[in-house]
């Protein structure tokens, strides 16, 4: 059947399958420089491959990991977040809050009803946020930048506001079993990786086998293409804001869980940490290129730096620096394969 | 029974008027050639019957009743697809993805609704076979020719059953012998019933093809003729305002 509707292409070759697809991404170039990364990390420091910091290292990306598959979708239709960090705090404060308020009035109705009020209070903080973003971006025609670098200050203030600048820790009935949920282990995997496998697959599913998928890319593709074949532009840009703030508000909560209190100024400047990831894993601030296994990447290898350097001895200063000539690397790396492929 | 039907259709964008008391009608079937000179109110027109614009005043009646046009989404429903001069093209998605791209064909797995990536794909094969276009289905728009784009342009309007099809200048970037296959593409359309209304300003474009031609001159019409009752020296003519009417 194909064969019959392939045309004859007398001089135009097919490009290589290395040329094309997956193999020819920034996503791709990365995730071999990781490989090449772990290798010489593993011969450095006998440590690094022992079963006590590989744990480490999956439940410390794990914090930012699952927020930045969330900005990554923000980031494929040409936008970006700059609250996500905040999004986290205010969300693991209010968990927090609900939960402690709870135990103080007595409700507790059957076991895990604590628990469970308190993450629908927390995440349905963050959606209002992601909305309030989205909202502004998409039918108020406000640049992304600007939006959500007043929403950065606006939630960060409320988080300190809500707390009077303090922590709040989760108390109650359900505190072992919130403890469990967020930093406990499952199979032997810290839980926070066994919810970024699934929030990924998740992701991997939506972008690449679903409509939905199809018109993120065409957003930041040509987003007046995309109005003028009848994509819902604006419904799905504020999708994608709220997707990316409940993304930011749960990796708070496991944060929260983890340091076993939500403190003010929880995953300050995350945003940069989360963005970088992001870029780093090869998605395209101009919009249109992205995925979930490159936000994966991207933050196995700052977090594989951070803990190598830590091994290595290194003054922990020179991290930020070497995040930063990793991000203009491979973007530079990007750079110089598209104008040879011209 | 006229498909489309423009009554005194007046646009104004502040104190521009981009259309005056436009009036016409086409018949199934029928290709139309307008034309006009940058400027004319061509695109303008192009797009209130695409459903961009609304217009100031006057009616548009499509397959006999009144239309009302709000969106390109709507347009495409009643049966009226457009190629855009732009093309309105996502460089980042295939061929297939971008003919597909608001309409894509999907099967359920339980509460999902996935994407046919195969059906799709085959489906893209077959519209450029018929165009007689060296298009890949899976290749991305970005590493395509310019006759190649247009190509995915123009299969995405063969993709469900048009009744009009709007082209604005689909011969203005492809080559010689792409052009020949877009005007028999458009031969072939007519003898399926699709009626067309041919934007260009490739007077040999618009008198091999066109049965009737429309001319505009600041947003007003001047001529409205059959192609035999007329010749490209007075159509020119027309479009430079060396003749006031027809």
């Amino acid at each position: 059947m194909m064969a019959e509707t392939v045309q004859n292409f007398s001089n135009v070759r097919r490009t290589r399958f290395w040329q094309r697809g997956f193999l020819a991404s920034q996503t791709a170039y990365v995730g071999l420089a990781l490989i090449v990364l772990i290798v010489v990390m593993s011969f450095a420091s006998p440590n690094f491959l022992s079963a006590g910091n590989i744990s480490n290292i999956t439940r410390n990306f794990s914090f930012i990991a699952i927020a930045t598959l969330g900005i990554t979708l923000v980031i494929i239709t040409g936008g970006i977040d700059l609250s996500v960090g905040s999004t986290m705090a205010l969300t693991a404060t209010t968990t927090s809050l609900t939960m402690v308020t709870l135990n103080n009035a007595g409700f507790y109705p059957f076991p895990g009803s604590a628990l469970i009020i308190s993450l629908l209070a927390g995440l349905a903080t963050a959606g209002i946020i992601g909305f309030a973003n989205g909202f502004a971006i998409a039918k108020l025609k406000l640049s992304p930048f600007v939006t959500t670098l007043g929403t950065l200050s606006i939630v960060r203030g409320l988080t300190y506001v809500a707390t009077f600048g303090r922590g709040t820790a989760p108390a109650g009935p359900d505190k072992e079993l919130f403890l469990a949920l967020t930093s406990g282990k499952l199979a032997g995997m810290p839980i926070s990786f066994v919810y970024l496998i699934i929030a990924a697959f998740a992701m991997w599913v939506a972008l690449n086998h679903t409509a939905w998928g199809r018109h993120v890319y065409a957003i930041g593709g040509n987003e007046a293409a995309g109005k003028l074949t009848g994509v819902a532009v604006d419904r799905v840009k504020i999708q994608v804001y709220v997707i990316c703030a409940l993304a930011a508000g749960f990796n708070g909560i496991i944060i929260s869980g983890w340091l076993g209190s939500a403190p003010a100024n929880l995953a300050t400047a995350y945003e940069l940490t989360i963005i970088a990831a992001a870029v780093i894993g090869g998605a395209n601030l101009a919009g249109g290129i992205g995925g979930a296994s490159g936000a994966i990447i991207g933050c196995i290898l700052i977090e594989v730096i951070r803990n190598g350097l830590v091994l290595a001895r290194v003054d922990p200063y020179w991290q930020q620096t070497l995040v930063g000539c990793i991000i203009v690397a491979a973007v530079l790396v990007d750079r110089f394969r598209s104008l040879r492929s011209g | 029974m006229a498909l489309l039907e423009l009554h005194n259709v007046r646009k104004d964008f502040g104190a521009i008027r981009a259309l005056n008391d436009v009036s016409f009608s086409i018949e199934p079937g029928e290709i139309v050639g307008l034309m006009g000179d940058n400027g004319a109110g061509k695109s303008t027109l192009v797009k209130i019957i695409s459903g961009i614009y609304q217009p100031s005043a006057g009616d548009v009646s499509f397959g006999g009743e009144a239309a009302h046009i709000h969106s390109p989404g709507e347009a495409r429903r009643l049966g009226i697809e457009t190629v855009y001069q732009d093309l309105a093209l996502a460089d980042n998605l295939t061929a297939s993805a971008n003919i597909f791209l608001g309409r894509e064909l999907k099967y359920n797995l339980g509460p999902l609704r996935l994407l046919r990536h195969r059906a799709m794909n085959a489906r893209a094969a077959e519209l450029f076979a018929e165009l007689k276009s060296e298009t890949r289905a899976d290749d991305l728009v970005r590493l395509m020719s310019g006759g190649q784009r247009q190509a995915v342009a123009i299969a995405r309007t063969r993709l469900s059953d048009a009744r009009l099809i709007l082209m604005d200048e689909p011969t203005a970037a492809i080559s010689v012998r792409q052009v020949a296959e877009v005007l028999g593409l458009i031969n072939r359309l007519r003898d399926a019933g699709i009626a067309v209304i041919l934007i260009s300003h490739r007077m040999p474009d618009v008198f091999a093809v066109c049965e009737r031609v429309i001319v505009m001159r600041r947003g007003t019409k001047v001529a409205d003729k059959p192609i035999a009752n007329t010749s490209p020296e007075e159509v020119t003519a027309l479009i430079t305002g060396a003749l006031e009417v027809a």
